[in-house]
């Protein structure tokens, strides 16, 4: 219980610690507009790090969420937009291929890296297809979801803090998540208990393509526009996030609370700089020097915990 | 070895030849120097990453390294701006790539060790930071290669490419230090099983930090050709040689689980990847089917493959 809770407390002081340079930095950024822009690109690389992380739950690797988010978002900015019953067949039928993938690795007994490889050739190709140069348009109540003004917070806080509930709920607290952590745990075990493994690895594949399909029409309605590349980097920074955010390769080990304040933390990073007024060169190095930070702490603070 | 045809590179070769041939029944046979040529140029540098890659991988599961883009785009920036174009400096340009790619590779194990992260996560991070310090150095670069090296990337003198002469040299090298090295042995037996390899006395740190630095510096020197091959390093050159250097590893009959690899297959693989995509230009598909047929392709060889075997990424 201890180490699960260092899990969650580790990332979650970090992002902070950070947050707290940030306001110092720029006492502007403490208000309900400057909350908004620190963070609302973020809301979409939280839905694709949770989709990555069950991924990562399962003891697989997605190196096509990037690549399929594009082609979402290329989906919601057309099909979506001018033929709504058809765009969303399309979504449905491409969480309908997650779940096939998923199970097909385990069939196989693929090795997921190279599958989903193969499936980010697959996306990409749709999505340049779909949208061979930038364009389209974003669905009415899409951009009205995603600039909608509630009190108190602004929209990307609630929108995060929302994700990590559903997500915490239904990964961690339901029987259906806790089965799935333990296919990444065990998955001859989970067999012998009577589980279906096929089943469980076919509804947690596309329970990530869900939350892709999420994150694309997300990254659409702040956009407001697509085009086919417009969420490639999301393949190595929600590895980076669920990493950032407590998650471990093997054994089922995740936190989704986590995952999501991995997000935010990788966001931050990226913007950290401008605020220390430095070249925006540094912008993705700085997401790369903040994830060795973060897991160092943690090495250090994991070892103290084993000295006990 | 029951299950796995005896020897899986054959199959690439093989794929790589019949693509070869669909392509140029559609053109009635012209061009086909100028296709081999072409082929052999740009399987060319997928071989020599595909060759780090693949002794990374062969380290076994969770073996990977995600830095080879980055590396090859820093290292080829840096060494055009030590040159600067000027005669005289191309050993000082060479010097320069390889230097960074073994500093790459130390970084990427001194990482994986110090912090005890998977090689992923470990290589993740420094490829962001790689990557960053490319995009500093080679802001509003344009800076041309030395003319004597541009004329050797793009040169073809004895028949070949001069680029496709040194991957050969390089596979060859490869082929010897992994079946005939003690080296070799070692990176396989770690891969096998790293437990049983520690027991039997292999030191296992030495190993596995020379294999990182040997693809770092492979990816250098990938960074080198290729920029003085297009006349100059550009931000996304190496983007495409992530996934390239997997799909030639697991294409050319290496396993994903480690242990066993293979090198004529990452240059049948290479060639294959290559032809398939020259194929589908010249029927005339565009730039999306290529991608779609491509990412099937690659599914369908591993689905074949790689049933039954032990898995684990």
């Amino acid at each position: 219980m201890r180490t699960d809770l260092l899990r969650v407390l580790v990332p979650a002081f970090s992002f902070a610690l950070l947050l707290g340079v940030v306001f110092w930095l720029q006492p502007r950024t403490m208000s309900y507009l400057g909350l908004n822009l620190l963070f609302n690109l973020a809301v979409p690389i939280a839905l694709a790090t949770i989709a990555q992380m069950i991924v990562i739950a399962l003891d697989d690797l997605d190196l096509s969420i990037g690549a399929f988010v594009s082609f979402c978002a290329c989906v919601t900015a057309t099909f979506l937009n001018d033929a709504p019953l058809v765009g969303a067949a399309i979504l449905l039928g491409a969480i309908g291929v997650y779940a096939l993938v998923g199970a097909v690795i385990w069939l196989r007994d693929l090795p997921s890296i190279v599958v989903s490889l193969g499936m980010s050739f697959v996306w990409s190709g749709l999505a340049v297809l779909i949208l061979p140069s930038p364009g389209g348009a974003a669905p009415e109540w899409v951009r009205a979801v995603m600039t909608v003004r509630p009190p108190v917070l602004p929209m990307a806080i609630v929108a995060s803090l929302a994700i990590a509930a559903v997500a915490h709920l239904v990964v961690m607290r339901s029987s259906f998540g806790t089965a799935l952590r333990g296919v990444g745990g065990n998955a001859r075990s989970m067999q012998r208990a009577g589980w279906s493994v096929l089943s469980l690895r076919a509804g947690a594949y596309a329970l990530a393509g869900l939350f892709g399909v999420m994150a694309g029409v997300a990254l659409v309605g702040l956009t407001t526009a697509a085009d086919a590349n417009i969420a490639l980097r999301y393949t190595l920074l929600t590895i980076a996030g669920v990493i950032l955010g407590g998650g471990e390769f093997n054994g089922g080990r995740v936190s989704a609370i986590g995952a999501v304040i991995g997000a935010l933390t990788l966001t931050l990073a990226a913007s950290f700089l401008t605020f220390l007024r430095l070249s925006n060169d540094w912008q993705i190095g700085a997401q790369g020097a903040i994830l060795i930070l973060v897991l160092a702490v943690r090495l250090v603070l994991n070892r103290r915990e084993s000295y006990r | 070895m029951s299950g796995v045809p005896h020897r899986p590179w054959v199959w690439s070769f093989g794929a790589a030849a019949a693509v070869f041939a669909a392509t140029l029944l559609v053109t009635g046979g012209t061009g086909a120097a100028g296709l081999g040529q072409a082929a052999l140029t740009f399987a060319a540098f997928s071989v020599i990453v595909g060759i780090g890659q693949m002794f990374v991988i062969t380290l076994g599961p969770g073996n990977i390294d995600l830095s080879i883009p980055a590396t090859m785009t820093l290292a080829g920036t840096v060494a055009l701006k030590a040159m600067d174009g000027a005669a005289g400096t191309e050993l000082l340009g060479l010097g320069a790539a390889l230097g960074i790619g073994l500093g790459v590779g130390l970084g990427n194990y001194a990482l994986i060790k110090a912090l005890r992260i998977p090689p992923i996560i470990a290589t993740l991070s420094t490829s962001f930071i790689i990557q960053s310090a490319a995009i500093w150095t080679n802001r509003g670069l344009r800076i041309k290669p030395p003319d004597s090296l541009a004329a050797f990337a793009t040169g073809a003198p004895l028949g070949v490419p001069n680029v496709a002469l040194v991957a050969l040299a390089l596979a060859a090298i490869a082929w010897l230090l992994l079946e005939r090295s003690l080296f070799g042995r070692r990176v396989a037996a770690i891969g096998q099983n790293e437990r049983a390899a520690r027991f039997a006395g292999v030191p296992i740190d030495g190993v596995r930090l020379a294999t990182y630095a040997l693809c770092a510096v492979l990816a250098g020197l990938a960074g080198f050709l290729l920029a003085c091959f297009s006349g100059g390093a550009a931000l996304n050159m190496g983007s495409e040689y992530l996934l390239m250097s997997i799909a030639v590893v697991v294409i050319g009959g290496s396993s994903v689980a480690g242990g066993s690899s293979n090198v004529p297959g990452v240059w049948g693989a290479s060639l294959f990847m290559f032809l398939i995509v020259s194929m589908l230009n010249t029927y005339g598909f565009g730039a999306g089917v290529r991608m779609i047929l491509t990412g099937l392709i690659i599914m369908t060889v591993i689905f074949a493959a790689g049933g039954g075997r032990v898995r684990r990424r």
